[in-house]
């Protein structure tokens, strides 16, 4: 073997080590899912929580409790549908829905994510609610970015994506309804719509 | 030089061997399957490279049954993760002197 063989072998270890340690088996549909329940919590809000008579909404704590409890809801649902999605095309990829990718994907995300929650929770006790969304929408986009590396590349997009609207955000935030509508709703529902049938549906 | 040369490892002087033992060191197990695809190979071709890796003790080979179909299950060995490891850090230093 001389030195062009080595490399060789070098540059095949790294795409083997990169393709094994990628976990494929995330679903198009739960993006959808994520939007819709976001589009759900949305309409909620508006029609029950949201006093129209208000031209100009003050947050109060009750409003923002109760947008507490649509934000913990979505988040549950989102992820629960996630599990079952990712499960269900773990058997058409012949991938374990819970290996070592899996993990480091969950872990790698939810580190971002928790640490902006917390971030997000000691605003609230602070009684600062102004940032709260747009907080949301930035460390949810950081946290696909972070997870990222553990899975093929669909994912970065939609993190940075979600960044920029989180960013935008913060710079109108008496919007934050709309950024929440189009940030966690339309934009997971139209992505995750793209992500199925451009891969999901090829491979059944 | 010849210092580096000697931590080559010639069970890994194959890119096919190479290959199961770079995807066993980032991942828990693979099927014969996944490997199969993973790497491109027949089955013939990687069962024989397989046995020789598992000779050496590098690898663990576990038989089983799902849904009555046989499955079988590769894992690195301890031992199979620190001779890649030499391995590989002999190949970095080759380069590193060329």
């Amino acid at each position: 073997m001389d030195s062009k063989d080595y490399l060789k072998d070098i540059s095949a270890i790294k795409d083997l080590m990169n393709k094994s340690s990628k976990f494929i088996s995330l679903s198009g549909l739960s993006g959808v899912f994520a939007g819709i329940y976001s589009l759900i919590g949305a309409a909620y809000y508006y029609f029950n929580v949201q006093q129209p008579s208000n031209n100009n909404l003050i947050l109060t704590k009750d409003i923002v409790s109760s947008i507490t409890i649509i934000i913990l809801l979505v988040g549950f649902a989102t992820t629960i549908t996630t599990f079952y999605f990712t499960s269900i095309r773990s058997k058409t990829t012949n991938e374990k829905a819970w290996n070592s990718a899996s993990k480091n994907l969950a872990i790698s995300f939810s580190t971002s994510l928790y640490i902006g929650v917390l971030y997000i929770a000691i605003l609230y006790f602070k009684e600062e609610y102004t940032y709260i969304i747009a907080l949301l929408l930035l460390f949810y986009g950081l946290g696909l970015i972070n997870a990222s590396k553990y899975t093929t590349n669909i994912v970065k997009p939609l993190g940075v994506i979600e960044v920029i609207i989180g960013l935008l955000c913060i710079i109108y935030p008496q919007q934050s309804f709309w950024f929440w509508v189009v940030g966690f709703g339309i934009v997971h529902v139209i992505y995750g719509g793209l992500i199925y049938y451009k891969y999901d549906k090829k491979e059944n | 030089m010849k210092n580096i040369i000697l931590n080559i490892n010639k069970a890994f002087d194959n890119r096919i061997r190479l290959g199961i033992m770079s995807i066993l060191v980032v991942t828990e197990s693979a099927d014969f399957k996944k490997l199969k695809e993973l790497l491109g190979v027949t089955d013939g071709n990687l069962a024989s490279h397989a046995k020789a890796l598992e000779k050496v003790n590098y690898i663990k080979i576990e038989k089983q049954f799902i849904n009555r179909k046989p499955n079988t299950k590769y894992y690195a060995s301890e031992l199979g993760k620190q001779e890649f490891k030499k391995h590989i850090n002999a190949l970095e230093k080759i380069i590193k002197y060329i």
